[in-house]
């Protein structure tokens, strides 16, 4: 872009009279002119180093002592790398952090003294290089264009029509070959939809809870007041025909369950004082003996949660701080989740182990669109 | 630039001040840190068999500086819970990291400096578990974790992940619970105090009875721990704290001193 020629000073003036018109309150409202005047570059000033050779002798000093560390750096580098022997995980973590912080002090160093150099030192001439048009002229244009048309006609564009459909056509068939994989993530099961693969979870009538250390069933009388225990299915084939690939012998057979299916049903196993304990009629017998069996996906954006609190029976999720009341029936009593954590009735059977009495009655973890 | 007056030096002289008092911060938490390690146990024997004049001599004791909260019978009040059936365990947890007598009200008690001795908070101690049966302080030989295999420390591992990393951190460097509540540092807890919140679940820690969480899992929980504190991480930490200090020194310190350096990069020389 072409700067326009700064006004000269008649003009200006010219330009600042024209505002004021004869007659007004000219001394009060100060007058705006109609066109600045261009206030040019500022003056150079010189540096110290450039005025005071002392200056100019400390900079360089300065400059040179940084070169100077940066060089025994390097040299404690060397040493570092030979003295440190690397016997143990602990010698290699000091190696490295020796070897780092020496090769960090050196580029640093060296980094630092051209940066001083550079301002301090070297030549300050200000020199001014006018913008001009970017844009190429006419001729050079209409020149490119034609070298373009010409390249077309000599590969033959118009002529060889097939060769070149054809490899429009490759070309186009390459996004489908990777788009197609794409849909096999639709859905893990092809007889569900994805809504309903997210509303249920491999939890089933009759199932026994495992303690999640020791992968052992859990009788009621194990819980004292406000234990916690980690919970996860134990899948059978004899109760749930979950599976017709489970093994009905194999009764801990947890590596036939994929790990997703085994995350989305995890379930967090607490026995809350019985005075504390707050259920509506309908829940009434999804308990055992005060303990109550919650998920312990955040219907947030789907945490683990297992922070419980004795004190308050809260269950607090370690991502946005969602907490939940597990003595009522784990409602949201701060943060951003929006549903209640679902809970898992549960009962005993008749060896007096605890059992599920469903699936869950709701979708576990975060919210989807399906469910609205 | 054309100056008669000399600068005044006062903004030269503060240049390595930020330096020098983050390098004494972090001297000071590594002092903290050194002096809060290595609390010598006590002799546990002595807990294992208490006599009828340990419980009497408790109960004084009880009476003259605990009863003004917990009731003339530690039967409990507004502020304070009922003792009865608390365990020998729970009273030795509070008063051996003293954590009780509680300084102040507030929403948890921090482990303080013991306020008795070891005699007297063993007569303590056999007061209250003869209130009613409760868990009991475990003995030497059912703490000692130093026949431990590696495979057995790392399953201790695995069963510390599960139950209690989700508050005290993977490191076993603690964290925040709601409304100030927090989990404390397991760094430097002796084994015993270890044991003890685990079968007690003091405060707002949840209760790990020897049906869920066998007394072999819990030494083997406190073999993992220990292991940990032995084979520290070098290097600044950070407290282990995670996301939390390593992002607040990020943001602080690492982008301040990208933005001075780019300052400095930009600022025409004088």
């Amino acid at each position: 872009m072409a700067t326009p020629p700064p006004p000269t000073q008649p003009e200006a003036d010219a330009a600042l009279a024209s505002t004021t018109g004869p007659g007004s309150d000219s001394q009060l409202v100060p007058a705006v002119p109609a066109r600045f005047e261009d206030p040019g570059l500022p003056e150079h000033r010189l540096r110290r180093t450039d005025t005071d050779p002392r200056a100019a002798k400390r900079a360089e000093r300065t400059v040179s002592l940084l070169f100077g560390l940066a060089m025994l750096a390097g040299v404690g580098f060397v040493v570092a790398y030979f003295a440190i022997r690397i016997t143990d995980p602990t010698s290699a973590i000091r190696s490295t952090q020796f070897t780092g912080l020496a090769l960090a002090v050196m580029l640093l160093c060296i980094g630092f003294g051209a940066v001083h150099w550079a301002k301090q030192l070297m030549p300050d001439h200000e020199q001014i290089e006018q913008r001009h048009r970017v844009a190429s002229t006419p001729l050079e244009q209409q020149q490119a264009g034609q070298i373009l048309s010409q390249g077309a006609v000599e590969v033959g564009l118009p002529r060889r029509k097939l060769l070149w459909g054809s490899l429009v056509g490759a070309l186009a068939t390459l996004p489908v070959v990777g788009a197609v994989p794409l849909w096999g993530l639709k859905t893990h099961n092809r007889n569900q939809t994805p809504a309903q693969a997210l509303s249920h979870t491999v939890w089933r009538s009759g199932m026994r809870l495992l303690k999640e250390a020791d992968k052992t069933p859990i009788k009621p009388s194990d819980l004292s007041l406000h234990e916690v225990v980690h919970v996860i299915p134990q899948v059978t084939t004899a109760q749930g025909h979950l599976r017709p690939d489970v093994d009905a012998n194999a009764v801990n057979s947890h590596h036939e369950l994929t790990l997703n299916e085994l995350a989305k049903a995890v379930v967090l196993l607490m026995r809350i004082p019985p005075g504390d304990l707050k259920e509506p009629a309908e829940r009434k017998n999804w308990s055992v003996e005060g303990i109550v069996a919650y998920s312990k996906i955040c219907t947030h954006v789907g945490c683990p949660i297992a922070l419980y609190e004795k004190t308050t029976s809260h269950l607090l999720c370690p991502c946005h701080q969602s907490t939940f009341d597990a003595a009522d029936q784990c409602k949201v009593v701060f943060g951003p989740a929006n549903r209640p954590l679902p809970q898992l009735p549960i009962t005993v059977d008749a060896q007096g182990y605890l059992i599920a009495q469903s699936d869950f009655t709701e979708p576990v973890g975060p919210s989807f669109p399906e469910r609205g | 630039m054309k100056r008669s007056i000399p600068l005044p030096r006062r903004g030269r002289r503060s240049r390595w001040a930020a330096v020098a008092l983050l390098a004494g911060l972090l001297a000071c938490t590594g002092a903290v840190a050194a002096a809060s390690t290595d609390r010598q146990g006590p002799d546990l024997a002595a807990y294992a068999t208490p006599t009828p004049a340990d419980v009497q001599a408790g109960r004084q004791l009880f009476v003259a500086n605990c009863s003004t909260c917990h009731g003339m019978n530690a039967q409990g009040s507004g502020t304070a819970p009922s003792l009865y059936g608390v365990g020998a365990a729970s009273a030795h947890f509070q008063l051996s990291t003293g954590r009780m007598p509680l300084r102040a009200s507030g929403p948890q008690a921090p482990r303080g400096p013991v306020s008795y001795t070891e005699e007297q908070i063993r007569q303590m101690t056999a007061y209250v578990g003869s209130l009613g049966p409760g868990p009991q302080v475990p003995s030497a030989q059912q703490l000692d974790y130093s026949g431990l295999s590696d495979e057995q420390i790392a399953i201790g591992g695995q069963i510390f992940r599960t139950n209690c990393a989700m508050c005290h951190s993977a490191a076993g460097s603690g964290g925040a619970l709601t409304q100030g509540k927090y989990a404390p540092n397991l760094r430097g807890v002796d084994a015993v105090s270890m044991y003890e919140a685990m079968v007690t679940g003091p405060q707002s820690m949840p209760v790990f009875s020897d049906s869920t969480l066998t007394p072999e899992n819990k030494v083997a929980v406190i073999a993992y721990l220990k292991t940990m504190e032995d084979n520290p991480n070098p290097g600044l930490t950070l407290g282990q704290l995670g996301p939390v200090s390593e992002g607040a020194f990020l943001w602080g310190v690492g982008l301040s001193a990208l933005i001075g350096i780019a300052v400095w990069l930009g600022a025409k020389a004088r």
